[in-house]
């Protein structure tokens, strides 16, 4: 088994901690004074840098939310000047002003280091041929995998997502070994490959990275038992870096976090309270050694645990569980995070419609599926079939422009939806993942 | 030369066609004839009945989403080609049906066909001015 940096990832606690320390230290203390809303929020909080003196003090720091991120769009948590910025990500940006992440170029020397990093956990070296079905462009999916193979000196296969015939094709014609997609995307590969007859129990394939979507035991076993490698759970997310925050071994046993970089604590998402390792509640994480935008204390809204115990593969740092849901009613459909809000967004615009429905997912071969389920009301009924089916084309159509997923929008009966306390249950997640 | 038609939003589910019925029923209000439209989320009931405001309001009070649609209604022979004869004067004069269902008359050996067009005036123009006749709701009704 290869570790790619064994000197920083199986360095003693101890020393770590150091590390951490010095590291936190230096960022606040750039923050403080570059970066208006970090001074300000600080300030609130009645915090100086000099508070700050090792890592256990990062508690006295004020949390950053996805809504400090998209005020603060485009670019004012921007920590250095603008020329040192060399590349910019951002999240697809449908749950309203996107999120950026503005990479110097050491962010992508530090991104191409966890992501290689990531890459070695399944034993993927130079001579290993990497299909990237992320998808390349805003997104930092494609890129960050990219990154990462480059480094690492493997053949990496920039072939982003979608058309999965020419996936089939290209992962025999050039022998796969590794393969990064969405986890329900690899096994919509494995549907497809068996119509065409495709056996992968010869194939080449060794080992895949899965994430940007929840997934579970079942679905990795499932992926195993279908494509015959190694299936491996992958945490990032475009606030933080991308992909490179947290990556398991061939050990599967929790994902190893990145700690010297990324340091991650669980809160008590009601009352912003740190827990200890070991118990459930939502995963912060601040970039220790980010420049271009650093993010202190970056609530993500995902619900995990971390693992202390020490892992048989010789890395030192702390493992988060596999993600254990949301604090919010964010669904990820296809890879696409969605929020309830939007949908409601869209019907209000939608002359005559009311906001009352209903989201049905399910997964089918594979893949989700949402339904909107929207409430008729009077002045859009109509005796025509074609009418009302018009509604329903209208509403799957700006849909599907603003949130970029296709939706299978059903009218029904007024007062259908069920509701408790007079609240609508919007959401009725039937996936088994 | 307009009739009153009462439509009814039913979704895709077990019983949903009996509870209209029912309301229907408890307020004694009679059936004339119905039709009823159907795709794989909803069905949109259509229906004549002899007192088109009442139903209309003790649908509502039921909450069901309702509307109320004027059609027209013309009598044939109930034999080979009645309805031929008619939609032949349509075609002739362009007229396109939306939709159309029919019901046969017990006493009167006719037939009587219920029709929904999109520009309705026009078109009643038009099929008077062709010398077609339609009934009126009372005929309807009483017939």
């Amino acid at each position: 088994m290869t570790i790619w940096n064994k000197k920083d990832e199986t360095q003693g606690k101890k020393e770590l901690q150091t590390t951490q320390s010095s590291r936190l230290i230096k960022l606040v203390n750039h923050l403080y004074h570059n970066v208006a809303f970090y001074k300000d929020k600080m300030d609130i909080l009645g915090v100086k840098p000099s508070d700050i003196r090792n890592i256990s003090d990062i508690r006295k720091l004020p949390f950053t939310t996805k809504d400090d991120m998209r005020d603060t769009y485009p670019l004012g948590l921007l920590a250095v000047d603008k020329k040192e910025i060399v590349e910019i990500h951002t999240s697809s940006g449908t749950t309203g002003k996107p999120v950026v992440d503005a990479y110097t170029i050491n962010d992508i020397d530090l991104w191409s280091e966890v992501m290689a990093r990531t890459l070695s956990m399944g034993d993927v070296g130079s001579e290993d041929t990497v299909q990237n079905a992320y998808g390349y462009g805003l997104f930092t999916g494609g890129l960050g995998v990219h990154y990462g193979s480059r480094r690492i000196g493997a053949n990496v296969i920039p072939i982003s997502g979608g058309n999965t015939i020419r996936q089939l094709s290209v992962m025999q014609d050039f022998k796969t070994t590794a393969i990064t997609c969405t986890p329900s995307y690899c096994l919509y590969l494995a549907e497809v490959a068996k119509e065409q007859g495709i056996d992968f129990s010869k194939s080449s394939l060794k080992v895949g990275f899965f994430g940007a979507e929840p997934w579970s035991e079942s679905m990795r076993s499932e992926i195993e038992e279908k494509l015959h490698l190694k299936a491996l759970d992958i945490y990032g997310l475009t606030e933080i870096i991308g992909p490179g925050v947290a990556a398991e071994c061939l050990e599967q046993d929790g994902l190893h976090i990145f700690e010297d970089h990324f340091y991650p604590e669980i809160i008590n998402p009601e009352t912003g309270e740190v827990l200890p390792d070991g118990e459930k509640g939502e995963l912060v994480i601040t970039t220790l050694t980010k420049e271009g935008t650093p993010i202190l204390r970056y609530r993500t809204r995902d619900i995990t645990y971390i693992e202390t115990s020490i892992c048989p593969c010789g890395r030192t740092s702390r493992r988060m569980h596999r993600l254990l849901g949301r604090t919010d009613d964010m669904l990820i459909i296809r890879g696409v995070n969605v929020f309830p809000s939007q949908i409601e967004q869209v019907l209000f615009k939608v002359e005559g419609v009311e906001p009352h429905y209903q989201l049905v997912v399910e997964r089918k071969n594979q893949l989700d599926f949402l339904e909107v389920q929207v409430e008729i009301n009077e002045s859009i009924f109509s005796d025509e079939i074609k009418k009302l089916e018009s509604i329903e084309k209208k509403i799957e159509h700006d849909l599907h422009t603003s949130l970029g997923i296709h939706t299978k929008v059903k009218l029904v009966e007024p007062k259908s939806i069920q509701r408790s306390e007079g609240k609508a249950k919007r959401i009725i997640d039937k996936r088994n993942i | 030369m307009q009739i009153k038609q009462i439509s009814v939003f039913i979704e895709n589910k077990a019983g949903r066609l009996y509870d209209v019925s029912k309301v229907l029923t408890e307020n004694k209000i009679n059936l004339r004839a119905l039709s009823l439209a159907e795709t794989s989320d909803f069905g949109i009931l259509r229906l004549i009945v002899d007192k088109p405001d009442d139903a209309l309001k003790i649908l509502k009070a039921n909450e069901f989403t309702v509307g109320i649609t004027n059609v027209v209604a013309v009598e044939v022979p109930d034999q080979a080609g009645g309805l031929c004869s008619v939609l032949a004067i349509m075609d002739e004069a362009d007229i396109n049906v939306e939709y159309m269902y029919a019901f046969v008359e017990k006493k009167s050996n006719h037939a009587i066909l219920i029709f929904r067009f999109d520009n309705l005036e026009d078109v009643v123009d038009t099929l008077h001015a062709k010398g077609l006749k339609m009934l009126s709701e009372k005929e309807v009704l009483s017939s």
